[in-house]
């Protein structure tokens, strides 16, 4: 409750830093909620999430300017409805939200891809804390040299247009159209996961590894397959995380341009509770809201010291984080 | 099985590693053609000398015997070393100085009036600093005259050390960063530091902007951008603007809409921005996005077609200050952009420009020096002073730093022009 009414007065400030704050929280969310997703079940950092992440831009990317210069891809140019397709796409704003798509799928396999090289030959050893996570640098450093010599170090954007520029003026703030739906998105996104985790026979099957593999594998569950369907829904997200942040931050598409948001994002899962799905929500907006709030009330020379000084102090408070639950299991 | 999955994956890893290997071997074989692309003068004239005699008869023998006499008993043979980045985060620039440096020793050894022969030898420093190193050693050992480059500040701070303790004279064309030629008397530069160019860019925008307040944003995490965050407060106060807000970022952050709200609030007349250009493109863009209508003033990094490329109509209106532009009215810039153009074809850059303009300055050195020898070039470069260049008349300062008025550019129509 007293958060709440911190937030309240927060608002009250300055509704334009809440609004600003709030955007960054999304961002943050949308890139921590696949990267929990991993952790929760597998107890591991995937830490080539972020080179995903920007895969998913570079991906949308590509797929758009395909989408602009030749239409519909071939394999699907016979189709009775292809013509008319390319020409509403052509006219719309959708070829974004289709090339958007189609790098999540990619992205999906990718995490598929991911999962067999860096995590599954490792999986059973003794030693399985560290060696998923080096192997798992290792492949981030592969997709990064890969992008690097085909594309190059020089940070891209995508073309003007690509979404529609529309600005809204609010009582005392302004945001445009964008930063509205990539906040709609990521809300909609965390919400739908929790929804599966929570409700589906599947997203039971995925608590139950989540909780004790072995267990789950003796009741039946298929633990080899709900693992790869993790990594696919994580990279996924993170690939659709990916092209949002690269629509939204103009000349930020390059090899590395998911190393910077890679920290927060760990600091987020922590922050929000490590596995959990409206923890990453919650953890997020609070980074976002903290670091606007530092450059607001203590100056911008002190944005990432104040911001995780106050992670800090909220772990020392809340050591699972805001929504973790107590450790129920420890063979 | 787990182990057997193990075995079947291993294969993968010795491909990755072969391939890497043969991506980077066949990089460097590049770079080693590219180096060997040196002009020789010396070859040339030897074949034009052996070409007259044939086409000439006999009463005129004596004439060209002279002619062919000339260039080794005349014409001073300079022997020019150059290191720059051909390879690496500043490729781009550095294969721009390499065509300008070309250009400009294509052109003194056809003159015959300037009585100087260049040979030319070019180095890759890959953009790394012990390449550099190496570089610079192995024109030493080649017994240059003097070396051009390297394209970086960063790498100067390591190679021209080597130089000065060698005494061989160092001319650096594109080198702005602090303390390049504090490393000794050796180190020359003929470009503009931006302590030079910031001011110069304060002033003009205080003069057309008139305004009474301003902000002034920087990177604290580079030294490039904190030092040009420096230089810019100086500049601000000593033309009696008053710094109303100042705001911090990093140089890898991508979202400043908490510091432009802060910008915002605070209501400047002109907003200045000292940052490389990724971070530009994010607060030019966020900031209009923002409202705010301000006029924006950036340095050394804003000086980029990359901006109003990636920022689009956001970038019309921001000036930048820079050593030369294209559109600059000076006559031998004029001529300098017609030839680059008609031997690239391509429009040539600041980079091309300042390197054209090295070697000019250090073939007026080698006529004025009475032998072309390392030191006789270093004692011959500081009596450099009013030399017409395509930069304007440059001299240099006692710190034997380059002296030039700067070029204050705007944005318009996507291109950068120049702003008067």
């Amino acid at each position: 409750m007293a958060l709440v009414a911190v937030l309240v007065a927060l608002a009250l400030r300055s509704p334009q830093q809440f609004v600003n704050g709030s955007f960054n929280g999304a961002i943050y969310a949308l890139f921590a909620v696949g990267y929990t997703l991993v952790f929760g079940i597998l107890d591991i950092l995937n830490l080539a999430h972020q080179a995903v992440f920007m895969l998913g831009a570079v991906v949308t990317l590509a797929f758009m300017f395909h989408l602009r210069e030749q239409g519909f891809p071939p394999p699907f140019s016979w189709l009775p409805f292809a013509n008319g397709l390319n020409g509403w796409l052509r006219d719309h704003h959708l070829q974004f939200a289709v090339a958007a798509g189609a790098a999540m799928v990619v992205c999906g396999l990718i995490g598929i891809l991911l999962d067999r090289v860096a995590f599954k030959p490792i999986r059973n050893r003794s030693d399985s804390n560290f060696s998923p996570m080096i192997s798992s640098i290792a492949l981030a450093l592969v997709f990064e040299a890969i992008v690097l010599r085909q594309f190059g170090p020089n940070g891209e954007s995508f073309p003007f247009g690509t979404f529609p520029v529309q600005t809204i003026e609010g009582p005392g703030f302004t945001i445009t159209l964008r930063q509205l739906v990539i906040m709609a998105v990521s809300l909609l996104l965390t919400v739908g996961l929790q929804a599966f985790v929570r409700a589906t026979r599947t997203g039971r099957a995925i608590r139950a590894v989540a909780e004790n593999p072995r267990a789950a594998r003796l009741l039946g569950v298929n633990v080899d397959r709900i693992i790869v369907l993790c990594f696919f829904i994580s990279s996924a997200l993170g690939g659709i995380a990916g092209a949002l942040y690269g629509v939204e931050f103009r000349s930020s598409i390059e090899p590395y341009m998911g190393r910077g948001i890679e920290l927060k994002g760990l600091a987020v899962i922590i922050l929000g509770g490590m596995g959990s799905i409206p923890g990453a929500l919650l953890g997020g907006l609070l980074l976002g809201l903290t670091e606007t709030f530092t450059v607001d009330l203590l100056g911008s020379g002190w944005k990432d010291a104040a911001a995780f000084t106050i992670l800090f102090l909220i772990l020392l408070v809340r050591p699972r984080g805001l929504l973790g639950q107590k450790a129920v299991r420890e063979a | 099985m787990g182990a057997g999955h193990t075995r079947t994956r291993l294969p993968l890893l010795p491909a990755l590693i072969a391939l890497t290997a043969i991506l980077v071997m066949a990089c460097g074989g590049g770079d080693d053609n590219k180096a060997e692309t040196k002009s020789t003068p010396a070859a040339a004239s030897a074949t034009q000398a052996a070409a007259v005699p044939s086409a000439s008869t006999g009463g005129s023998t004596a004439a060209t015997s002279t002619t062919a006499a000339t260039p080794s008993t005349q014409a001073k043979q300079l022997s020019l070393g150059a290191v720059v980045s051909l390879n690496g985060a500043a490729a781009v620039f550095g294969k721009s100085q390499q065509q300008g440096l070309q250009l400009a020793v294509d052109e003194i050894n056809a003159n015959n009036a300037l009585g100087v022969k260049i040979t030319l030898k070019v180095e890759d420093d890959g953009t790394d600093r012990n390449q550099g190193i190496n570089a610079f050693t192995k024109l030493i050992n080649d017994n240059v005259h003097l070396i051009i480059g390297p394209t970086l500040s960063n790498t100067a701070l390591a190679t021209d050390p080597v130089a000065q303790e060698k005494k061989v004279p160092v001319l650096g064309i594109s080198n702005t960063g602090k303390g390049i030629t504090d490393i000794g008397d050796y180190i020359f530069r003929a470009s503009l530091a931006e302590s030079d160019v910031l001011p110069q860019t304060v002033k003009r925008v205080v003069d057309k902007v008139k305004p009474k307040k301003a902000a002034l944003m920087f990177a604290n995490d580079d030294a490039v951008s904190k030092d040009g965050g420096d230089l810019m407060r100086d500049a601000i106060r000593a033309n009696g603007v008053e710094i109303v807000t100042e705001q911090q970022f990093s140089t890898n952050d991508k979202d400043f809409r908490a510091q432009l709200t802060a910008v915002r609030n605070a209501n400047p007349d002109v907003i200045f921005v000292s940052s490389l250009i990724n971070p530009a493109v994010g607060i030019v863009t966020q900031a209009r996005e923002l409202g705010l209508k301000q006029p924006i003033a950036g340095g050394n990094g804003f000086n980029t077609p990359a901006l109003s490329q990636q920022a689009g109509e956001a970038a019309e209106g921001v000036a930048v200050g820079a050593a030369w532009n294209a559109a600059s009215s000076n006559p031998l810039s004029q001529q300098f952009i017609q030839k680059y153009k008609a031997k690239y074809n391509a429009d040539p850059d600041q980079f091309a420009a300042q390197a054209y303009a090295g070697v000019y300055i250090v073939v007026e050195a080698a006529r004025r020096a009475e032998k072309v020898d390392r030191t006789s070039l270093r004692d011959a470069l500081p009596k450099i002073q009013n030399f017409d260049t395509l930069l304007g008349k440059f001299s240099f300062t006692e710190k034997r730093d380059a002296k030039h008025d700067a070029v204050i550019q705007i944005v318009k129509g996507g291109k950068l022009a120049v702003y008067e």
